[in-house]
């Protein structure tokens, strides 16, 4: 066979960083939305890569729930003070001091709809015309049709009937006052991609990522970590498990999965043999079967 | 899993409702274990639902609200899976004529088509269609699988026949590999694995083909072209006075010493270095993104392309090409547009409509010149500065552009330079 070809990882990551460019080359104010989970890490990493040997020349926009792992936070902090770029902090405990917006009541409650007023009031309030972020096709259904540039109108909706073609390599961000996209520079990867990628990278990730033993509590087919925010019920019980997380949300509505997975190698593996989708330990997507297109719409990430 | 040297493939498919693609499409996710337990319980709890028997394969590729209360796949929807020889995606299209948009969009990227047939029923007017755009935009390899080869008693004869039917028309075309299979995606017949109820077709199953089919020399190699996408200026320590034009190799090889012109400007140089945050290279095709540095200080911005010295695209400010309308509004005679092409931006008018093609038909209309959503017709176009494009054929990347309309942002059409 011929030596001029890329294996698939080098393909996606090439994809990846003339996406980034191109964001960069057709907005005037772009930003990183920065959660802390894998996704994000991996696009702020080939963010490095793309603009490299200058630094990464926009800033992370982190949502901040007030909901965090304290690992999350430490993990931002850390990775920022590294990359020298500034940080912005949209945070929705100050949405619900403010009034913007009301927290949720009962068990169940979290503030995974509240992010979407705070995310949308950052974006106005910062002039910013495209969140980068790490959504991926393979996540969920409504995102198998999302374009690499996804076109938000005024009020930060998402109308997906609406969405520009895309064709070879030629994508267009242009937009009127007010309006903003959002790029999703990986969406061509899958979970696994995902893992090879940073295994082969040797990409940096938040301990929460690796087996652990910790205080859970099984609520919805999956383990809650236990947390100031937890309120139990009177027949749930702590327990302590080696758990593990396959993705990081909110520490309120992030379930982990038993696991003894506690390198990148043993992840790989792990996620190779997985049966079920790494968004079905996510309370947040098992409120309807339409819970994610309904949030897309309004502007979720 | 040895990854190191997988390739990335991917195809697109186009279909209706009743010719099976769907179906395949599941088979081939379900079969290579892309489907999860907790999508399958959807789609099992959705089958019971609508009173289906069993799980409905075709569920799987529903993606949206509307479209599932409409039975219809309405956009392009990306699916992925990876078997231990490939990473695949598919471009998943729907195939009514109103849809001709989505299914050129689809193909744009695809290294090879999916052309399904109902084998009761052989080559129809939508068969046509897909074979059509399949080498409208030049997708390399072309796979027609003869479906439903469970409701022909697996008849060879039946298979034979269309295979001749297809050839027939197809002959019109400019097509550069095409292969023919025989399958029942319900039953999984030669889908996976090798069919027991047709002895006589001798060739691999679909999958095997989708893994071993020869995609490295797809890509051109001989003409070498780097469209600038921005300018890289660290202005930090140790790289005060570093320059690099960052980009991605639309084609061909670039290697550090080649002799290197840049367009539009004409200017010429050597290239320095093809750098990336994991080393310098010795070498660079396409899909390639790096950054080039050269040994002269040119002034260079986005939307120039460096291309060796002795093999230069054309610059021209009037050509033809081959348009696909994607808006509902019609094109406005003569009106300006915005047209991107590569990484550069110019204004454009469509000086004529030459004719418009019957897609189903092939045939040219000459006289309602009219170019409304899913059209596709040969136009002149002008440009108010000089292009430098490649003929479509030779380059998908040098050969393409777009259009926008100013007043709405949109993207209206899609061309390929003739």
């Amino acid at each position: 066979m011929s030596k001029y070809y890329l294996n698939y990882l080098d393909e996606l990551e090439s994809e990846a960083i003339y996406i980034l460019r191109e964001v960069w080359a057709q907005f005037q104010n772009p930003v990183i939305l920065f959660s802390g989970g894998k996704d994000s890490i991996l696009v702020t990493h080939l963010a490095r890569k793309a603009f490299y040997p200058s630094k990464i020349p926009f800033p992370l926009l982190h949502v901040d729930t007030g909901h965090n792992f304290p690992e999350t936070i430490q993990f931002r902090d850390e990775l920022i003070e590294a990359l020298g770029v500034q940080l912005i902090v949209g945070s929705v405990q100050e949405s619900i001091d403010t009034g913007r917006v009301a927290e949720e009541k009962g068990k169940n409650a979290t503030r995974n709809a509240l992010q979407i007023t705070t995310l949308l009031d950052a974006i106005e309030s910062n002039k910013i015309d495209c969140a980068i972020g790490g959504g991926r096709r393979d996540e969920e259904k409504a995102r198998a049709k999302e374009r690499f540039f996804s076109h938000r109108d005024d009020f930060g909706q998402w109308d997906p009937k609406n969405q520009r073609p895309e064709l070879w390599n030629l994508l267009n961000g242009k937009h009127f006052e007010g309006e903003h996209f959002r790029a999703f520079p990986i969406s061509n990867w899958t979970e696994m991609d995902v893992w090879n990628y940073i295994k082969r990278e040797d990409i940096k990730i938040p301990s929460l990522y690796l087996a652990h033993q910790r205080e859970v509590v099984w609520r919805n087919d999956s383990w809650i970590p236990v947390s100031e925010f937890l309120k139990l019920d009177e027949n749930e019980k702590i327990e302590s498990k080696k758990i593990r997380f396959r993705t990081l949300g909110d520490i309120t509505i992030t379930g982990g999965i038993e696991s003894d997975a506690d390198t990148l190698e043993k992840i790989v593996v792990e996620v190779a043999a997985m049966k079920q989708t790494e968004r079905g330990n996510r309370s947040d997507d098992k409120r309807s079967e339409t819970a994610m297109e309904d949030r897309k719409r309004q502007g979720y990430f | 899993m040895e990854i190191d040297k997988n390739q990335l493939l991917r195809f697109t498919t186009a279909g209706s409702v009743d010719d099976g693609k769907s179906t395949l499409i599941g088979r081939l996710l379900y079969d290579s274990k892309a489907i999860f337990e907790d999508q399958l319980e959807a789609i099992e709890n959705t089958s019971r639902k609508k009173g289906h028997e069993g799980v409905d394969l075709a569920l799987f590729t529903d993606g949206l609200r509307d479209e599932r209360e409409q039975g219809i796949t309405i956009d392009v929807a990306y699916r992925y899976f990876t078997t231990p020889k490939r990473k695949f995606i598919i471009a998943d299209t729907p195939g009514h004529i109103q849809y001709t948009r989505n299914m050129v969009t689809g193909a744009s990227t695809a290294n090879a088509a999916l052309i399904l047939i109902d084998a009761r029923h052989g080559v129809i007017e939508q068969t046509k269609r897909h074979a059509f755009i399949a080498s409208l935009l030049q997708i390399p390899h072309i796979i027609v699988c003869i479906n439903k080869m469970d409701l022909v008693d697996y008849s060879e004869e039946v298979y034979e026949k269309i295979i001749n039917q297809f050839e027939e028309f197809s002959s019109k075309l400019y097509v550069k590999d095409i292969q023919f299979l025989p399958i029942s995606a319900l039953d999984g017949d030669n889908v996976v694995n090798r069919s027991k109820n047709m002895d006589w077709y001798k060739g691999a199953p679909l999958l095997y083909t989708l893994e071993t089919m020869h995609i490295s020399s797809d890509i051109n190699k001989i003409d070498a072209r780097f469209p600038v996408q921005t300018v890289l200026r660290p202005q930090r320590e140790g790289f005060i006075d570093y320059r690099g034009y960052a980009g991605r190799v639309a084609s061909g090889i670039f290697r550090p010493g080649d002799d290197v012109v840049v367009l539009p400007s004409g200017f010429t140089s050597k290239i320095k270095g093809i750098d990336t945050m994991d080393g310098s290279l010795e070498e660079v095709f396409a899909p390639m993104s790096v950054a080039i540095s050269l040994e002269d200080d040119i002034d260079i911005s986005r939307g120039d392309m460096i291309v060796k010295e002795n093999n230069q695209p054309k610059a021209l400010q009037e050509f033809d090409a081959m348009l696909c309308w994607f808006n509902n509004s019609p094109a406005r005679p003569r009106a300006k547009y915005t047209i991107v092409h590569t990484s550069n931006e110019q204004k454009a008018m469509i000086k004529e409509v030459v004719y418009k093609i019957d897609i189903n038909t092939y045939a040219r209309e000459e006289e309602d010149k009219e170019l409304k959503m899913n059209d596709i017709a040969r136009i002149s176009i002008r440009t108010t500065r000089p292009l430098m494009v490649d003929e479509y054929r030779d380059n998908r990347l040098t050969g393409s552009f777009v259009l926008i309309d100013d007043a709405t942002h949109e993207t209206v059409a899609a061309g390929m330079i003739v």
